[in-house]
């Protein structure tokens, strides 16, 4: 059971959490001017990453805040808990946009 | 008889002696006692058979790690399978037996497949029982195999979780667990230190040792009285590690004394400890290894350190006439304990050369010492009769074979395992290590290995790493076991050899070695040596399987823990709860909500009651209590632009005071959610959402906000559980509503259908929206939560004239199949587009972008033969079974001649019309209107019409009165 | 390419034999083969997908010269960690006729590859426990039968009568049982050995301990692969990587529409029968049955995060111990053995992607989500077909990645409202 630093509440378990997955992607629009690839690569295409992976997360059953994590999905170790609004630290490798 | 109780050894309490029942039979044993120890001071020798060949078993260890003596205690409902006799603490009044034994342990008529075993090794099941079909032979073997009986009454025990969290967490009480708690307590940080026994000091238990020139046992109640003395040191006892977690989580299984005072209707019977720690220490010891030869499974045959065990712990001496066997220095001790005990040493029997052995000297005063030998076997059925010693050249193969030696008892040492089991739980990485012949953690890592559980062994001396003797002619390899409790044998390791099962999982899976309910503690290395010599190759190449929680098998119950029956999920009152009880309601669950589905009156059946209450409605007026739908606020500035960019229709334009139907799509353009969304001032906008996806939609909502479009100046709160909602409907509502005395003009022209009003009602705030889910005039009335029984008496006594009857979930659906209103779930599911249901009307065209917007343009979502909403008549006027298909008769390659091409969502025997009404969802529904269609439930056949949805006042007069 | 590899049929009387024999006699199950420098075909994953792609390719396709690629031993990933159970009832009749041609290629598969595969047909069912529960299921039967498939639908006391031990009275009540009678469980090692031993019979070189380390890809075709053992030249790649894919296909340059998750089982120590089918429960998730070495084997929901550490989580064993308890109450004080778990690849729609790809010669077989198990002999069959022919066959073609463009979903668990 996963040991999540919330940005609002602190350290809470798992179970409070919800995982919407990969993080920082970016709607395409407007929509006229999107073409099927591009919108399916948006809806389904996931990087998928053995390690590290930047992750959205909620914290349901708490302050019901939105946050970004980045986590190592074969250690399940976190390294960096950081705001939706925040782009990707760039020294950090792997997954994302 | 072989074991005896030494007349003044041990920490039993003599004071206390205790009566017990063992396949039927009474013994004797005293407090402190485990079911096996008094076994074995009784003399018992036959505590098991296995569990493939049913050969007769003894006890081979002390502790958790016991393969052999599996035991079913107790009868009924408190019976317990498969315990093994080790952990089993002795009561008084304790019924034991053993398991997969027929009619008794000691005389086993399934023995009989003993002498089968040369015809069924290892994995013979998939070479076998395929002609004429497996379902011929699996009853027989399923009957032959499992070993105790699951109990078959509910568990009158309770379980519990608790939590905890602490900064260091040491796990095992031994010398190494204590000597870590002393450092941790004194270092100044909170401390909890876990053991599965009930009491603290691993093996130097009663063994006459010294440490730092204290006696051992002195050494543990002083270290034990300063972690009990020091505010921040805690102990739990009788509690197992069973597995480590993601970021310092430890789950402990604390089980209760069994000799505690039992309760009248069931005891808390073990707790689940859910404890986070900055810092785990292991210090969970080590596992003595059997060695590996002929008849190493005869009773008799027992780990050297599990006869010191019975004995210093419990007194109990394990024979009488004693050959030890070994491979390091350690194994010497057991052999000392019980000769100064009074057994006599035999032989001892150690692979090593005579230069390697360190207590050779001291060893060779008191009893003949063989090097270089190990048994090659041991004569004797159901107890040691002898043992047949074979001296080992260099390559560790048999040179010579030596004299039978008589015996009661073989002691085997074939060295240490450290428990690395919690360990590798979080992915510890393992080390081979030569030293020990065994694994250790690779540290550091994730938790602290301390002790012998990191492989730090003072005594072992210098360990030759052979399990058993090559022989040439292999003849004992039949009944050399590696795995004791599923027979796994050397000639089976060999099998998987030949077969090509190498890789260690490859011979742990076809084999079953390691997978009995020891989960191998005391052979997987075993194995693995084996299988390494065989491949030629180390065992540090060969590897070894990953360790899986839990370390010791767990009650079921103790995982669910308070999760059972009604706490297993928490139902939801509606506010006016004891109203609806009080008028007779027929509760229900719908969704985690406890709803009113119907009120019968006396005798009436469901459809009776149903179809009273929607005739009540469509005549004069119903209340119902709708108080689970969702309701989320939306507030601010840009309220209205962000529900534009949400929903597909139009907000923004939607003036304060109206309300609109609208649905909420997905990405994928599929419909979320479906609800009534009202304006309620310039900046303020009350969501309406189902009452089972309440939290789903105000998820959403934030979703977007949060992450998306952070920059709107929007807030969210949902409101669900601070308003409670009655409606009430039907073309007496105005009427009852007036009556009322509320602070809004309820008249038809101060307020129109879809519109919102605020105010007050029984001096307290209320809202009222003209919503119509029934297709009558409608007024959804919500008032603060507290208030809802309150508003719903003054309703029902100010209605009751007027023919106002409250009505249930179930007349509610009736009345709405009836106007063709969609039902979230019933005409939606996860692939339904707003225009399969005809509501294209609700996405608007004008705007540039919503969620879901650009998967309305998809070519799935353009198709014309989408499953469209349409409503569906039978030719006999009967209401179509929910779940019948629309059948078609045009072939279809990969479908067939009669394939679905929709279903009935929605069907009722609607009152009002006086015949079935049906809604479905049908291939190109919408153009097909009039065609008649076979509708297929089972076997049973019916016409139906296909129709607009929608039967009962299609212009929608009524509701808009 | 090789010689006749050693091969004795499996039988009674060989068993006899090999008794006097003192089990000598037996030939490896299957060659551990060397890499040779090319192939007609190269598959990537010796799962049981995999290595039943291999079997058909040679037994069906005449593809003589194919090898496996296994980065460690056979049968190791999702193929030995799940729940073993087999059935077909689904919902919309793409899913029905992928999954029932698994079925009856299962109920042949001990006879065909003479490999006692132990499927017990002891029947599947999903419990319903509300009014919405009944008609999901009801519609669910109906559609089974249209699909060809066999269903049965019982009101509670049937279901009650037919499912010895259920809880008379339980928190979620039993509304209503689906039965599917073919369906059951098999011995989920043995199906990957099966198919090795017979596709090693039929020359197919399986090669362990081989990690895929890249692809050779030159105008838009795939040339080889370059593994730990050397690069390998062939014409027809296929990947059958289960949780892995998205890093293998990565490896191709490729994206796939996947996430990987754990999928925890759990067994108890072994009993004496109590259960003598296999249940799904919709209130809680979690499905259940016995094993022939007596052991109840459970298995509950994803864990809900992407994860590649096949390990089990706390949570989710929780959950699943109050869903057991929930039906059968007397279970309480059996004891869990074992926790493990599997890495699932799942789609957004969690049915499988069986397609070629924008690499030339490169296939996918993945996307099995929870339910690869039941699906190995059809996912080999259709998927040797597209390798051997570069053409769906008519049950795969709605599978293929066009459906991730066109929005084609086979959504069976949004359909079905049934946790697949």
């Amino acid at each position: 059971m996963l040991l999540i630093d919330c940005p609002v509440c602190g350290q809470r378990s798992e179970d409070e959490f919800r995982c919407a997955g990969q993080a920082h992607l970016v709607r395409p629009g407007p929509p006229d001017a999107v073409t099927d690839e591009a919108w399916s690569a948006y809806l389904y295409q996931r990087t998928n990453l053995k390690g590290v992976s930047a992750e959205r997360w909620l914290h349901e059953f708490g302050c019901r805040r939105w946050f970004n994590i980045l986590r190592d999905t074969l250690t399940h170790q976190i390294l960096h808990v950081y705001p939706v609004t925040q782009a990707r630290r760039p020294e950090e490798t792997g997954g994302g946009e | 008889m072989t074991g005896w109780r030494h007349a003044s050894l041990g920490l039993v309490d003599r004071s206390r002696p205790i009566s017990f029942r063992w396949e039927g039979r009474s013994y004797r044993g005293f407090r402190g006692d485990t079911l096996a120890s008094a076994l074995l001071a009784n003399g018992v020798s036959i505590v098991g058979r296995s569990f493939k060949h049913h050969r007769p078993r003894g006890l081979l260890a002390a502790g958790l790690e016991e393969p052999s003596a599996i035991v079913q205690t107790g009868a009924g409902a408190k019976s317990l399978p498969n315990l093994r006799a080790t952990e089993v603490d002795l009561v008084e009044g304790l019924e034991a037996h053993a398991v997969n034994a027929w009619p008794s342990v000691s005389t086993d008529v399934f023995a009989s497949l003993g002498l089968m075993k040369r015809f069924i090794p290892a994995a013979f099941y998939y070479k076998t029982f395929m002609w004429p079909g497996w379902e011929l032979f699996e009853p027989w073997i399923r009957r032959l195999a499992g070993l105790g009986h699951a109990p078959d009454q509910p568990d009158p025990d309770t379980y519990e979780h608790a939590h905890d969290h602490v900064d260091t967490l040491i796990i095992g009480a031994g010398v190494a667990g204590l000597q870590a708690a002393l450092a941790s307590i004194r270092s100044g940080v909170t401390t909890l230190l876990i053991e599965h026994d009930a009491v603290a000091g691993g093996r130097a238990l009663g063994a006459e040792q010294s440490l730092s020139g204290t006696p051992v046992g002195s050494w543990i109640a002083e270290a034990l009285a300063e972690i009990d003395a020091a505010p921040h040191g805690r102990r739990l006892m009788r509690s197992t590690a069973i597995g480590l977690y993601d970021h310092g989580l430890a789950a402990i299984y604390e089980h209760s004394d069994p000799a505690g005072p039992p309760g009248d209707h069931g005891s808390l019977r073990g707790r689940l400890w859910k404890i986070r720690a900055r810092r785990i220490i292991v210090a969970a010891g080590a596992i003595e290894r059997p060695l590996v030869f002929s008849g190493n499974d005869c009773p008799g045959v027992m780990l050297a350190s599990a006869a010191e065990t019975y004995l210093h712990r419990y007194g109990v001496v394990s024979g009488r006439r004693i050959v030890l066997a070994a491979n390091n220095d350690r194994a010497y001790r057991a052999a000392f304990a019980l000769n100064d005990a009074g057994a006599e040493i035999v032989a001892v029997l150690d692979a090593r050369p005579e230069a390697d052995i360190g207590l050779l000297e001291i060893a060779r005063e008191r009893f003949p010492v063989h090097s270089e030998t190990l048994p090659l076997r041991v004569e004797g059925r159901d107890r040691v009769r002898a043992v047949r010693p074979a001296r080992l050249d260099g390559s560790g193969a048999m040179a010579s074979l030596s004299d039978e030696i008589a015996c009661d008892t073989v002691l085997v040492s074939g060295g240490w395992t450290p428990s690395v089991h919690l360990h590798s739980h979080i992915g510890g990485r393992l080390r081979w290590d030569d030293m020990i012949s065994s694994f250790v953690p690779v540290q550091p890592s994730d938790v602290l290995s301390v002790g012998e559980a990191a492989g730090e062994f003072a005594d072992l001396g210098r360990i030759r790493p052979i399990v058993c003797v090559e022989t040439p002619g292999g003849r004992e390899e039949e009944t050399a076991f590696v795995d004791l409790q599923n027979d796994v044998t050397l000639l089976d390791v060999r099998l998987a050899v030949r077969e090509n099962f190498r890789s260690v999982e490859h011979l742990k899976r076809y084999t079953t070695l390691g997978m009995a309910t020891d989960q191998g503690k005391t052979s997987n290395i075993n194995g693995l040596a084996i299988l390494a010599a065989e491949l030629g190759r180390t065992p540090a190449e060969v590897g070894v399987t990953r360790f899986r929680p839990p370390y010791h098998p767990t009650p079921i119950g103790a995982f669910a823990g308070h999760r059972i029956g009604d706490t297993l999920r928490p139902r939801r009152r509606l506010a006016a709860d004891a109203a609806h009880a009080r008028m007779g309601a027929r509760m229900e669950d719908y969704g985690h909500w406890s709803r009113p589905a119907f009120y019968p009156q006396a005798r009436e059946t469901e459809r009776e009651a149903v179809h009273r209450e929607a005739c009540a409605v469509r005549t004069a007026a119903g209340l119902f209590d709708a108080s689970s739908l969702g309701k989320i606020e939306v507030i601010g500035p840009d309220a209205g632009l962000f529900l534009d960019r949400i929903y597909p229709g139009s907000m923004a334009a939607m003036k304060p005071g109206r309300c609109k139907y609208a649905v909420m799509l997905s990405e994928h353009a599929t419909i979320l959610d479906d609800g009534v969304v009202a304006r309620l001032d310039t900046n303020r906008f009350l969501v309406g959402a189902t009452s089972g996806n309440a939290e789903k939609v105000a998820a959403h909502l934030e979703d977007w906000l949060q992450c998306e479009w952070p920059e709107l100046r929007v807030m969210t709160t949902d409101v669900t559980m601070d308003w409670a909602v009655m409606t009430i409907s039907g073309p007496k509502a105005r009427l009852i509503l007036a009556q009322l005395g509320a602070s809004i003009d309820v008249s038809r022209e101060a307020f129109p259908h879809l519109s919102v009003r605020e105010g007050t009602l029984l001096g307290v705030p209320c809202r009222i929206q003209r919503v119509s889910f029934t297709g009558e005039v409608s007024f959804e009335i919500s008032i603060p939560w507290a208030y809802a029984e309150d508003l719903h008496s003054r309703l029902m006594a100010s209605g009751a004239s007027l023919g106002l009857t409250p009505v249930g979930i179930e007349a509610i659906m009736t009345l709405r199949i009836e106007k063709g209103f969609i039902h979230l779930g019933s005409e939606t599911d996860g692939v339904t587009l707003p225009d399969d249901l005809g509501l294209s009307g609700l996405v608007s065209r004008r705007k540039a972008d919503f969620v879901g917007k650009r998967s309305l343009s998809r070519p799935e979502a353009l198709r014309q033969d989408r499953r469209q909403l349409v409503g569906l008549e039978t030719l006999d006027g009967s209401a179509p079974p929910i779940g019948a298909h629309v059948v078609s008769d045009r072939p279809d390659s990969l479908r067939g001649a009669a394939h679905s091409e929709g279903w009935v969502t929605s069907s009722i025997l609607s009152p009002t019309l006086s015949r079935g009404i049906a809604l479905g969802l049908v291939e190109a529904g919408r153009s097909r209107h009039g065609e008649i269609v076979i509708l297929r439930d089972g076997n049973r056949v019916l016409k139906a019409r296909i129709t607009p949805p929608g039967a009962y006042d299609p212009s929608g007069e009524r509701m808009h009165d | 390419m090789t010689a006749a590899r050693p091969w004795r049929r499996y039988s009674g009387l060989s068993l006899l034999r090999a008794g006097f024999e003192r089990q000598r006699g037996w030939p490896p199950a299957f060659i551990d083969a060397t890499p040779q420098s090319s192939y007609d075909v190269v598959i990537v994953g010796g799962g049981g997908h995999g290595l039943a792609t291999a079997y058909y390719l040679a037994r069906h396709h005449g593809v003589r010269r194919i090898c496996v690629l296994e980065k460690g031993w056979i049968g190791g990933g999702n193929t030995g960690r799940n729940t073993t159970v087999i059935r077909s009832n689904y919902f919309f009749p793409e899913s029905a006729a992928l999954y029932d041609l698994s079925l009856r290629l299962y109920e042949g598969l001990s006879a065909e590859l003479n490999y006692n595969i132990m499927f017990s047909q002891r029947g599947v069912w999903m419990l319903g426990h509300s009014r919405h529960d009944e008609e999901i299921l009801r519609r669910s039967a109906n559609a089974m039968l249209l699909n060809g498939v066999d269903a049965e639908f019982y009101n509670d006391a049937e279901t009650h009568r037919r499912i010895r031990g259920l809880h008379p009275n339980p928190s979620f009540p039993i509304r209503c049982g689906l039965l599917q009678p073919r369906g059951g469980v098999a011995r989920h090692d043995a199906v990957a050995w099966a198919y090795a031993r017979a596709a090693s019979r039929l020359g197919v070189d399986i090669i362990q301990n081989c990690e895929v380390l890249g692809f050779e890809i030159s105008d838009g075709r795939v040339r080889s692969v370059r593994t730990s053992r050397g690069d390998i030249r062939a014409p027809v790649v296929g990947l059958a990587a289960a949780g892995h894919s998205s890093n293998v296909a990565g490896l191709a340059g490729l994206s796939l529409p996947l996430t990987s998750y754990a999928l925890q089982a759990f067994v108890s120590e072994p009993v004496k029968p109590v259960l003598d089918t296999v249940l799904i429960t919709s209130a809680t998730g979690v499905y259940l049955s016995q094993s022939d070495k007596g052991e109840l084997v459970i298995g509950g929901g994803l864990d809900l995060f992407p994860s590649y550490a096949q390990r089990g989580s706390l949570p989710n064993m929780e959950r699943s111990a109050a869903g057991v308890l929930e039906l059968f109450p007397q279970f309480s004080r059996l004891r869990f053995l074992r926790q493990w778990a599997g890495i699932c690849d799942v789609s957004h729609d969690s049915s499988p992607i069986l397609s070629a790809t924008e690499v030339e010669g490169l296939y996918v077989n993945c996307g099995w989500g929870t339910g690869g198990f039941k699906a190995i002999p059809a996912g080999g069959w259709l998927f040797s077909h597209l390798l051997a022919t570069g053409r769906s066959e008519a049950r795969a073609r709605a599978f293929t990645l066009e459906r991730f463009l066109t929005g084609a979903m086979i959504d069976e668990a949004g359909a079905a409202a049934i946790a697949h």
